[in-house]
């Protein structure tokens, strides 16, 4: 069926060029699809004329997903006995380091956000070793990180944590710093100060903006909780793409991780993203 | 010191206040000997054009601003902080976004039992006009039910005096008309001395007791007039007609276009 593929970039381009005068709810799933299907084709034939076959076609990378699913044979060192498929167990190491990392720095960034972002001493204190340390990769780490946790959970854990840290530092400092003025008169005419004011108006205030920084410092975990697996630790996703390469040049398995990835990080996104539906911040995302 | 003679003790005393503030190009004059005194109970306008100072001098008496020269007296003591008996209404709406119609009204009433704060709340939401909006959230609210929110959340902590800097000037005209009218009514039922900023003569002469009139900058008081309308004020009287040429006349705008 080698002609196959180039029926479906015509049918594709087809669908390109009479989709015009369709509704645009229509074209919303036509285009991207048909666009899609031509790089998906495209794909195909250009792995299939390599002189190696290194390079897997995309039912390739079908077919290595599928491995990933299954249970590994008993007695080989990718079975741990444990009875579950290798890419659920690497799902979960994955999940299991971001969601630590990332809720440590939740719960340590956004108090001392919003403390040195009220806080002028707290600011002018902490403000330039933030500044300092922000720009240093959290890759840059690595080696520090392996020097004091090992390769275990804790060194990637810790990546993580520094990698969401600074943002929601940086995030929630602006929010706070951005508190419209007539709210500040507002808590100051009625007499709030201490905890009450930071409960029902420093906090609050900056909320809409402060998801939004969770938003963008998740995205960023995602991102370096693989580059943290292929070095400092040996499971999870990232592990999974840099064992399959060098175990025997399984591309199929390195594409596939790749995609459980990126599905992965849409998820992630889209459970952030019902965070700003609460009517205490939808104020927050509707004009501006 | 104005000609009225109502009745009520002197409230609100200012005594030579006077603002710069530090620029770029040296010190800028906004404000210039001030002195005025309001009664309890009076309800009076500062008027003048934009940039005249006048809503630097309402900050300076709500105690946001601090006066270069000169003291703001309440009730015989200087205003040195904000004090939540003394409540501001701000123009660009100062209730919170984040909090319901409820919880915004009930900021002020944190100390109170529940009980009693429940039942002052929703006094003043039914006073105000809102009442089956108690759980609305200001984003799911007009223009001009937000600043009955503010106006509401004002009046539930009983203050002895309220601030009013040009709180209806981002609301259409024919809202600003009702809102004017509702002012008086609460005001009318409550009897709260009130310093209203705007710089519009219709709104002064349809709300104060008093007008007081600015000078461009730096700000100084050019008059003080009287409004002897009793309310409901009749809008096509020859009276009201003769303070609003008297205005017009003071800040330099000829009236007929």
């Amino acid at each position: 069926m080698t002609w196959l593929p180039y029926a479906l970039v015509a049918a594709s381009t087809l669908a390109i060029v009479a989709s015009r005068r369709w509704p645009e709810r229509v074209q919303a799933v036509v285009l991207p699809l048909s666009l899609a299907l031509i790089g998906l084709c495209a794909w195909h034939v250009a792995a299939l004329r390599q002189e190696r076959p290194v390079f897997p076609t995309p039912a390739g990378v079908w077919s290595g997903l599928q491995d990933l699913t299954q249970l590994a044979p008993a007695g080989s060192p990718d079975d741990p006995g444990a009875g579950v498929p290798r890419l659920w167990r690497y799902v979960v190491a994955s999940l299991f380091r971001v969601g630590w990392g990332f809720t440590l720095a939740a719960l340590v960034g956004i108090p001392l956000g919003l403390l040195a972002g009220w806080s002028l001493r707290t600011f002018l204190a902490i403000n330039p070793l933030v500044q300092a340390l922000r720009p240093i990769s959290p890759i840059a780490w690595i080696p520090v990180a392996i020097l004091w946790f090992g390769v275990a959970d804790g060194a990637a854990v810790f990546l993580i944590f520094l990698s969401s840290f600074f943002p929601i530092v940086v995030g929630t400092m602006a929010a706070v710093r951005n508190i419209s003025l007539v709210h500040v008169r507002s808590a100051q005419n009625f007499g709030l100060t201490g905890l009450e004011l930071f409960r029902h108006v420093v906090f609050p205030a900056a909320l809409p903006q402060i998801i939004t920084t969770l938003r963008l410092a998740l995205g960023v975990a995602w991102l370096v909780v693989v580059a943290a697996e292929m070095i400092a630790v040996n499971s999870g996703l990232g592990y999974l793409i840099i064992d399959a390469r060098n175990m025997g040049m399984r591309y199929d398995l390195v594409l596939a991780g790749m995609l459980v990835i990126g599905l992965i990080g849409i998820l992630l996104d889209g459970l952030i993203r019902r965070l700003e539906r609460f009517d205490e911040v939808r104020w927050g995302y509707q004009q501006r | 010191m104005s000609g009225a003679n109502g009745p009520g003790r002197a409230k609100v005393v200012l005594q030579g206040v006077g603002k710069s503030f530090e620029t770029r190009k040296g010190p800028l004059e906004v404000l210039q000997a001030v002195d005025l005194e309001v009664r309890e109970g009076e309800l009076v306008c500062l008027l003048g054009p934009s940039g005249c100072g006048k809503s630097t001098l309402l900050n300076m008496v709500a105690g946001f601003e601090h006066p270069s020269v000169g003291r703001v007296l309440i009730d015989g003591e200087e205003v040195t902080r904000p004090n939540p008996r003394r409540v501001f209404v701000f123009q660009e709406y100062g209730i919170f976004p984040w909090a319901s119609v409820w919880d915004n009204v009930s900021l002020g009433l944190r100390a109170l039992p529940r009980a009693e704060q429940a039942r002052t709340a929703q006094h003043v939401i039914d006073l105000v006009g809102l009442t089956g909006f108690e759980k609305a959230y200001p984003f799911e609210l007009s223009g001009g039910m937000k600043q009955r929110v503010e106006v509401a959340r004002a009046l539930a902590v009983s203050p002895d005096v309220i601030y009013m800097d040009e709180p209806f000037g981002a609301l259409d005209s024919l809202t600003r008309l009702t809102m004017r009218a509702e002012l008086i009514r609460i005001w009318q039922a409550e009897r709260k001395t009130i310093l209203f900023v705007t710089h519009d003569v219709d709104e002064s002469i349809q709300l104060a007791d008093r007008v007081v009139v600015f000078t461009r900058r730096p700000g100084r008081i050019a008059e003080i007039i009287t409004v002897g309308l009793p309310h409901p004020r009749d809008l096509g009287s020859p009276e009201y007609g003769r303070v609003k040429n008297r205005l017009f006349k003071l800040l330099g705008v000829r009236h007929e276009v």
